[in-house]
């Protein structure tokens, strides 16, 4: 949505011949580079985290929030959000759950396998911004993806941050990502980790009901609070309105915004969300920005 | 009864509420300990009082033949439990199962009724009170059928 | 090739001049395409003779209405737009992004050949500059460049002619964007025929412009050709058959997401795409994956998309946009606002050929006034709905 340079450019008056000789020079932001999956790794009984590692070189960096463009030969291309960095460093994590013929096709993949990677593209997370301040991370379903790297970013430098966190919601015991790690985080003392599930038997333990009352629940200062939220749109729409009702101030609650990104650079017109291109003014969205446009159906 | 008043007026269910009004709920108060899995009420039984969590967690299930309870909440420290006490004829429409060491105070509902119906700025007080949790969860409950995660 | 230089000095050329440059195009390794009578319409075709240009020939255009006439005179540009635009040469309808060969899990990828075509569009309107222009941007404008598209842009000479009269459904006065093109041309053509004679007031808008112009036949304007130009210019910005008022136009749409007008809208439309096909600026696209049948070599494929297709909104589950009120919605808001936001500037350029070619005739300048009119009265529903 910043388009005060485009403004500038003053389309539609002159040419500007300058600018289209170096993009006819550039590089083809349209070809994928080749990965193989290093490790698949089955999370839940629909949902895998591959691990990709470029066949040749290094991957590029991420910032938390970001997404890639994953290809399988002969069967497609699909946006699938980064959700962490290869231990060593070398590659991206990716979990994706089988949804499509793509998702489906990049689920069954075994070690060895290639696959074609562009990217990574669009917004990341308010990391930087939110040092000093308390962070609240509200999780949906696989929206805990997306989510993450931010949650190991500010695990790693926790001395920079005020109070963390993490409330995570999901439809079932069965069906909560990345359960080993939500209970590292939940082992330690300087983390407040909050998960809730929609139905539960009685051999759960925790909590039962949806995310948005653990807002409530939750210790955080919120005039100094940053609001990371990521899951089904309905869920961020309830959740930012419990966000603000605690007194959050809109521009400081980034929601992780889903429309059908075919291209990621812009140039399709599938992802637009008003005057948005979510592939790149998202997928992390300002609240304020955006809270007109998600009362709006069928935008 | 003033230590039980004192346990009222330390509960958010309280918070702001005059003195005096609060002392003719805790005239209705008892003190209650459950162990885990210990049932605070059955389905179909007499809703015939209502509880302030202190401590604990309590999972509000709903049993069907053939298969496990299916709990669809649970409450904590700070919540209340049970509304069906506010609404004839008076019956649970679940059960409330502790699912920890749970502390409560228990409000006799008859009790708090009679005090409601003589008194109702007390009775307005209360609807004040329990109306906002009543609709929270009312809301919760939509979003809980929307089945939402199974999207993303 | 387009430089914005300023404009040489106005030089005339005859028809036999407008010959010289067809063959100077092509011998200078252009590809030159020209309007061309194509099945009752005037589309955009390899020319290489003047004797191909629609000679005689006018269009009469109104609101799902277009149809060929004969004029009474032998003008070469006497028409205004057909249902094609210069999109379908820099942006064309089918493009093969890259391909892949896999065998086993070794997969090697392939970009296309660059596309070395040089084109010489001849009888660029100036709405169709301004449209060549705002592609420009949303191709070229940001940091992920369509490399393609900006190669056969790059390469392309562009010969204007300014309009001397206007269509039914034209509107470019409202939009700023002609009769007369005012830059981004190589060369801008006017056609004159008068007690003169047919000819052309040629002038240049960049240097290979007047470059090309050096072997040609040519004598230097005089005022009163001058004047004939202006005069026909003229003559086509009083005859616009549709207007439309911008003013505020871009917040208009953004707060009237729910207006009934939309309902209304929808009864009529057809979801068929027309207007996204026919408009020269709409430019989304779908992709396609083709393979062969052993599965070794793949490619994918860019075709044109339509915001009024129900997949163009697909995501896992459903398309967010269901109904034809939310996609014609979403089309002429993109097209009048959200276009600012995105690219600096309105994405239509009133050429109105989505109006002539939309089989209902629905007509964006009606909707628009419709919104406006609407939104201003102060009549709303009790409960406060409009």
């Amino acid at each position: 949505m910043e388009t005060a340079e485009a403004a500038a450019a003053a389309p539609g008056q002159i040419a500007d011949m300058a600018r289209i000789a170096a993009a006819a020079a550039a590089a083809d932001p349209f070809l994928p580079r080749v990965y193989r999956v290093r490790q698949a790794r089955r999370e839940l009984g629909d949902t895998v985290t591959l691990e990709l590692q470029p066949e040749s070189g290094a991957a590029p960096a991420f910032a938390p929030g970001q997404f890639n463009m994953l290809y399988r030969h002969g069967v497609g291309e699909t946006a699938i959000s980064i959700s962490g960095a290869s231990e060593d460093g070398a590659g991206f994590l990716h979990t994706v759950r089988k949804v499509g013929a793509v998702s489906a096709a990049l689920a069954g993949l075994e070690p060895g396998a290639a696959v074609g990677v562009r990217g990574p593209f669009g917004s990341g997370w308010p990391l930087a911004a939110a040092e000093g301040a308390d962070v609240v991370v509200v999780a949906g379903g696989l929206g805990l993806a997306p989510l993450r790297p931010a949650i190991r970013h500010l695990l790693a430098r926790r001395e920079r941050y005020g109070r963390v966190a993490i409330l995570f919601g999901a439809r079932h015991p069965r069906e909560l990502l990345f359960r080993q790690e939500l209970e590292r985080w939940r082992a330690r003392l300087d983390v407040d980790v909050m998960v809730t599930v929609d139905h539960a038997d009685a051999s759960w333990h925790g909590s039962v009901g949806v995310v948005t009352p653990l807002i409530r629940r939750a210790a955080f200062d919120p005039h100094e609070t940053h609001a990371l939220v990521c899951g089904p749109e309905v869920m961020m729409r309830f959740a930012a309105g419990a966000l603000c009702d605690a007194g959050v101030p809109q521009s400081r609650i980034h929601l992780s915004m889903e429309r059908n990104m075919k291209c990621a650079i812009g140039l399709c017109g599938h992802c637009q969300f008003g005057p948005a291109f979510v592939c790149k003014d998202g997928p992390v969205m300002r609240y304020d920005r955006i809270a007109g446009l998600l009362a709006v159906r069928e935008i | 009864m003033e230590r039980l008043d004192d346990l009222l007026a330390g509960h958010p269910f309280f918070a702001g509420m005059s003195p005096e009004l609060r002392a003719l709920i805790a005239g209705c108060a008892r003190n209650h300990r459950f162990d885990a899995g210990q049932y605070l009420f059955r389905e179909s039984g007499s809703a015939d009082e209502f509880f302030v969590l202190r401590h604990g967690r309590v999972a509000l299930e709903l049993a069907q033949p053939g298969r496990a309870p299916v709990v669809f909440e649970t409450l904590g420290e700070g919540e209340i439990v049970g509304a069906s006490w506010l609404v004839p004829p008076y019956r649970w429409n679940y059960d409330a199962r502790a699912a920890t060491l749970v502390r409560a105070v228990g409000i006799d509902a008859a009790c708090l009724r009679g005090k409601c119906e003589a008194d109702h700025h007390l009775g307005y007080e209360m609807m004040k009170r329990f109306v906002p949790i009543l609709v929270q969860r009312l809301h919760a409950t939509q979003l809980q059928i929307l089945d939402i995660y199974g999207n993303r | 090739m387009t430089q914005p230089a300023g404009p040489g000095k106005a030089a005339v050329i005859a028809r036999a001049g407008l010959q010289q440059l067809l063959d100077a195009l092509g011998a200078a390794g252009y590809e030159v395409l020209g309007p061309a009578v194509r099945d009752g319409a005037i589309v955009y075709d390899r020319i290489a003779k003047v004797d191909e240009l629609p000679a005689g020939w006018t269009d009469r255009q109104d609101a799902g209405r277009y149809r060929l006439e004969r004029r009474g005179d032998q003008a070469l540009f006497g028409f205004v737009v057909g249902p094609q635009s210069w999109k379908r040469f820099l942006h064309p309808p089918v493009e093969t992004l890259w391909s892949t060969r896999q065998e086993g899990e070794r997969m090697e990828v392939t970009a296309p050949q660059p596309d070395a075509t040089r084109y010489a569009f001849v009888g660029v309107r100036a709405c169709e500059i301004r449209a060549i222009a705002i592609q420009d941007q949303v191709f070229c404008g940001g940091p992920f460049p369509d490399v393609g598209y900006a190669a056969r842009r790059h390469n392309a000479f562009i010969v204007a002619v300014n309009c001397g009269e206007a269509g039914g459904t034209c509107f470019c006065v409202s939009m700023g964007s002609g009769p007369q093109a005012t830059a981004g041309f190589d060369l801008a053509l006017t056609e004159l025929l008068d007690d003169a004679g047919h000819r052309f007031l040629v002038e240049a808008g960049s240097a290979a412009g007047t470059a090309m112009l050096q072997g040609i036949d040519r004598r230097a304007a005089t005022d009163a050709d001058l004047a004939a130009a202006r005069a026909a210019v003229a003559r086509a910005a009083g005859q616009m058959g549709r207007t439309m008022d911008t003013d505020g136009i871009r917040e208009l749409l953004q707060r009237n997401a729910e207006h009934p007008r939309w309902d209304q809208v929808a009864e009529r439309c057809l979801s068929c795409g027309n207007c996204t096909m026919v408009c020269p600026t709409c430019f989304c696209t779908t992709v396609e994956d083709h393979s062969d049948l052993a599965g070794t070599s793949a490619e994918r494929v860019r075709k044109w998309d339509s915001c009024f297709t129900l997949e163009h909104s697909y995501l896992h589950g459903g398309s967010v946009r269901q109904s034809t009120r939310s996609r014609y919605r979403q089309w002429i808001t993109h097209k009048l606002s959200s276009w600012f936001d995105q690219f600096g500037s309105s994405g239509c350029v009133g050429c109105g050929r989505c109006i002539t070619w939309c089989p209902v005739g629905i007509d964006i300048t009606e909707e628009a006034a419709a919104l406006r009119t609407a939104a201003a009265a102060p009549n709303r529903g009790q409960d406060g709905t409009p």
